[in-house]
């Protein structure tokens, strides 16, 4: 159940990327699908009734949630912030040559 | 379990806004309640070290599309063939949940984690590397160059950031 939310999510911003014009809502989109899968990843490592993987005295080890996830997931989010500065800095570029944020026009102001 | 449903359904209404409100700055801002959500869902799902990264990331990818999107909205278009796209993206987000549903069912049940690889640094992580925080041991000792790799793209975006956006050498 919990799952299938999460691949909403994702479908949401599939929808977004695919059917928008708009470049800023392509980005939005993209962001949405990165949470969506950040997000599924932890999902999978969780344990019921778990605790963060952190030791600490008198409680037992193997009750933690997964921590490999966690230090991927974690690699991913520094990536993603990178990725999304990236791509705001070519439609920056975009806008200035071109004056919008439409796709459609851009193709058409080739050259 | 329902308080991360509730957050769940939360971050779908505020996907949703994001995806058909007209204004392009509100739309910034409700995928910024998208990316607070998800923050608030780490924290639920005891990943604390994410939930704080999460959160700063957030708030920077806000600045970064707010410096995007201000003064420069645009009016919503919607000519072209607009019923055979709409229908062409519902099709294909069809397909990706039918075949998604059967891929759930493989997965192990929500709350019972494979732990397969990971026993290993439960078990010896301390004695091993000596930190108590697992995660940090994991992306600072057994994966450390998982974490070089991670720096290297993150400066390389810097250089490809300054390089597009800088003004000196432009030919005019």
């Amino acid at each position: 159940m919990i799952y299938f939310l999460c691949l909403i999510l994702f479908s949401i911003g599939l929808y977004c990327v695919l059917r928008k014009r708009n470049l800023i809502k392509i980005i939005i989109g993209l962001g949405i699908m990165e949470y969506a899968v950040n997000l599924f990843f932890i999902l999978v490592g969780y344990r019921l009734e778990g605790r963060s993987p952190i030791f600490a005295k008198e409680k037992i080890i193997l009750s933690m949630v997964d921590p490999i996830p966690q230090a991927l997931v974690l690699t991913a989010i520094v990536i993603g912030l990178a990725v999304t500065a990236l791509i705001v800095a070519i439609a920056i570029r975009i806008y200035e040559r071109y004056g919008t944020f439409d796709i459609t026009q851009i193709r058409k102001l080739k050259g | 379990m329902i308080e991360l449903n509730l957050i769940l359904i939360f971050m779908i209404l505020a996907a949703l806004v994001a995806v058909e409100i007209k204004d392009l700055l509100s739309s910034v801002v409700a995928v910024g309640a998208v990316g607070l959500g998800l923050s608030l869902a780490f924290l639920l799902l005891k990943a604390p070290d994410l939930a704080i990264t999460q959160l700063v990331v957030e708030i920077l990818c806000l600045i970064i599309l707010i410096r995007a999107t201000i003064k420069k909205d645009l009016p919503f278009s919607t000519s072209g063939r607009w019923l055979f796209n709409t229908i062409s993206t519902l099709i294909f987000m069809a397909i990706f949940l039918f075949f998604a549903y059967f891929a759930i069912k493989d997965l192990p049940k929500m709350g019972e984690p494979l732990i397969k690889v990971s026993k290993f640094y439960l078990e010896r992580g301390k004695d091993l590397t000596g930190a108590t925080n697992l995660v940090s041991s994991v992306i600072l000792d057994f994966r450390a160059y998982d974490t070089l790799g991670e720096a290297t793209v993150l400066f390389t975006a810097v250089i490809g950031v300054l390089a597009v956006l800088r003004k000196v050498g432009k030919i005019h």
